[in-house]
């Protein structure tokens, strides 16, 4: 007697747990924005601190400009590997203005405090406007290997 | 007497292949006829009666004088830039004019994904993968920074709007940069493409299963359950198909707007 009732709160339990293990989907933000505080970020130079695995991905923690939204060209302070790094914004999921370049992934290029690229080279292409702020970044820009 | 005849007759016949008049000097040296190169590769005006859709002026409450004169402007800038035809699903070479490479010319090669805008604010968004980076550029058709649109291959797929290629796999969004153009006939019909694209696991960027996208172009079998395509048609709007006061019927417009494109383009 107590036996089918142990057997169904069992089976009940079990759907549960397997409703529960196929809901357990990761959600991802699907609206593209600029980038802000606590955006996660893909670095894309072949420097070691960005490309060995961290249980968490770098994220944005200040965006340096008047308003809080970095778009491509704009300086960012990440928190990277439990440090933190500043970073030049090379590319963004957000639709800039008409003839420039959307990325798929929010690209991010690590950067000392004067303006020297952290890593040797750049493998994705970068946007062209990049080359207006020649004084800044021009050794950023030496080490890309392709303009888009 | 027959002897003479035979020689002059020999000697004429030898004779006519050089230049008059050439016994003692060497003969002339003339240049075989240069042969004639017929490139089926350049772009031959298209036969078929295609008129681009951003002539078609949207149902609004404006003077029709306005997209009377935006058309001219339209026609003027095509007279000096060879727009040709595509569509969605075509694979395109853009040169544009960039002021930060150095004077140089960009040039992108990617799908079109769409056509949007109506008028002088035509665009369309080119889409290629680059290093194993996607990226997407939106050009404005009549902007004056584009110096040549190249049509490397023609083709038309089962959709208008191949947005969802971003979340397929990056297969079906490589675009080889060195393309060779793909020759197609300026007569007979578009090639249709019947690919049904492979996704990649969800979540997507948008629900691509609903039918409010009306997506044909996906191969829905792989990536969802029945189940699921019975939930996403929750969102079906079957009452707009007969919705009356949403039709506009554009073919008479058609007709008289590409006859008048067509007769300014040949001015």
């Amino acid at each position: 007697m107590a036996l089918p009732r142990l057997s169904r709160s069992f089976t009940g339990l079990l759907v549960e747990t397997s409703c529960l293990i196929h809901q357990r989907t990761f959600r991802v933000s699907t609206v593209a924005a600029a980038i802000q505080k606590l955006t996660r970020v893909r670095v894309v130079d072949n420097s070691s601190l960005g490309n060995t695995p961290y249980h968490r991905s770098p994220r944005v923690i200040h965006v340096y400009t008047k308003n809080g939204i970095g778009k491509v060209g704009d300086k960012v302070l990440l928190a990277i590997k439990g440090q933190k790094k500043k970073a030049l914004i090379i590319g963004h999921k957000m639709p800039g203005e008409c003839m420039t370049p959307r990325f798929d992934s929010n690209n991010v290029v690590l950067i000392e405090d004067n303006g020297n690229p952290t890593g040797t080279r750049i493998k994705v292409p970068i946007p062209t406007q990049l080359r207006k702020m020649e004084g800044d970044y021009s050794k950023v820009l030496a080490i890309a290997s392709s303009f888009v | 007497m027959r002897f003479q005849h035979s020689d002059s007759w020999f000697l004429s016949t030898s004779l006519c292949r050089w230049a008059p008049g050439n016994d003692s000097e060497p003969p002339k040296f003339i240049p075989p006829s240069k042969p004639v190169i017929i490139d089926k590769t350049q772009a031959v005006a298209t036969l078929r009666k295609f008129l681009s859709p951003e002539f078609i002026p949207p149902r609004q409450r404006t003077n029709p004088l306005k997209f009377s004169m935006e058309r001219k402007d339209m026609i003027r800038r095509r007279k000096i830039l060879n727009v040709p035809e595509f569509y969605p699903g075509s694979i395109l070479a853009v040169s544009m004019a960039d002021p930060n490479a150095t004077g140089k010319i960009n040039r992108f090669v990617g799908i079109c994904i769409q056509r949007g805008g109506k008028g002088l604010g035509a665009t369309f968004v080119l889409r290629n993968i680059i290093n194993q980076q996607g990226v997407e550029i939106c050009y404005e058709l009549y902007n004056p920074r584009i110096q040549k649109i190249e049509v490397l291959k023609l083709e038309k797929r089962l959709d208008d709007n191949l947005m969802y290629l971003r979340d397929a796999l990056p297969e079906y969004s490589t675009v080889d940069p060195d393309m060779k153009p793909v020759p197609f006939p300026p007569t007979g019909e578009v090639p249709l493409n019947e690919l049904k694209v492979k996704m990649r696991p969800k979540p997507w960027s948008k629900r691509w299963e609903r039918p409010k996208f009306n997506i044909q172009g996906i191969h829905f079998d792989l990536c969802l359950v029945p189940k699921q395509m019975e939930h996403a048609q929750k969102w079906a709007q079957p009452w707009q198909e007969y919705d009356m006061l949403k039709e506009y019927d554009t073919s008479k417009l058609e007709q008289q707007i590409l006859s008048e494109v067509q007769q300014e383009m040949s001015k």
